[in-house]
């Protein structure tokens, strides 16, 4: 992977607590899982950072390989990998990503 | 080789092999995706699948997923575009 790329995947994961990458952006999601993964976090009252992979091809890649997951969405909490959709959902329904969220001092407000 | 599930048999048969599943099912979910940049005409792009072995004992959901995307690697670079994955162990398979 380029080292620009890495570098700039470094610095957003790092420099905002919640990071999203996804295919389109959070108004809107060009596709159904990163779709899901923003409704989540919406639900949650999470701010967010989405970061649209679909406008950098390198960026689609290097975010792959940044992470060592061959799928996108990819949902980083203040620098830590969490997972893909899969995960995501999973670990809200159970409320796990709530508390985790806020173990990490996250701000979560759930919308009633 | 039926043409129409060459991918989910090979998936199959790897998954098998490698964690020996006491439950796997792999559902071919392409026709929902239909349309969008990642589904080929050729289908065989979106797969469902439930896994559960206790190969996944002890693991966090990002490790057993990464396990199986490591297991089906050459599928994912060649045709398959996502995997929605449920990896679960025999007791939280209830």
């Amino acid at each position: 992977m380029d080292n620009a790329v890495s570098e700039r995947i470094k610095n957003d994961v790092e420099s905002n607590d919640v990071v999203l990458f996804m295919k389109g952006t959070p108004v809107f999601p060009q596709c159904g899982f990163s779709s899901a993964v923003v409704q989540v976090l919406t639900h949650l009252g999470v701010k967010f950072k989405g970061i649209d992979v679909l406008v950098d091809p390198s960026l689609r890649d290097g975010i792959k390989t940044y992470s060592n997951w061959p799928t996108i969405p990819q949902l980083y909490v203040k620098g830590e990998f969490i997972g893909g959709c899969d995960i995501v959902r999973e670990m809200y329904e159970t409320g796990e990503l709530a508390e985790m969220l806020s173990t990490k001092g996250v701000d979560v407000q759930v919308k009633a | 080789m039926d043409n129409a599930t060459e991918y989910a048999t090979r998936m199959r048969a790897k998954l098998t092999e490698a964690l020996r599943p006491s439950r796997l099912e792999i559902e071919d979910d392409s026709r929902r995706h239909a349309g969008h940049a990642g589904a080929g005409a050729e289908g065989e792009t979106h797969f469902n699948i439930i896994i559960v072995s206790d190969a996944f004992e002890g693991k966090s959901r990002v490790a057993r997923q990464r396990q199986v995307y490591d297991i089906v690697a050459d599928e994912l670079r060649e045709r398959v575009h996502a995997l929605s994955l449920k990896t679960l162990t025999l007791a939280e398979d209830v």
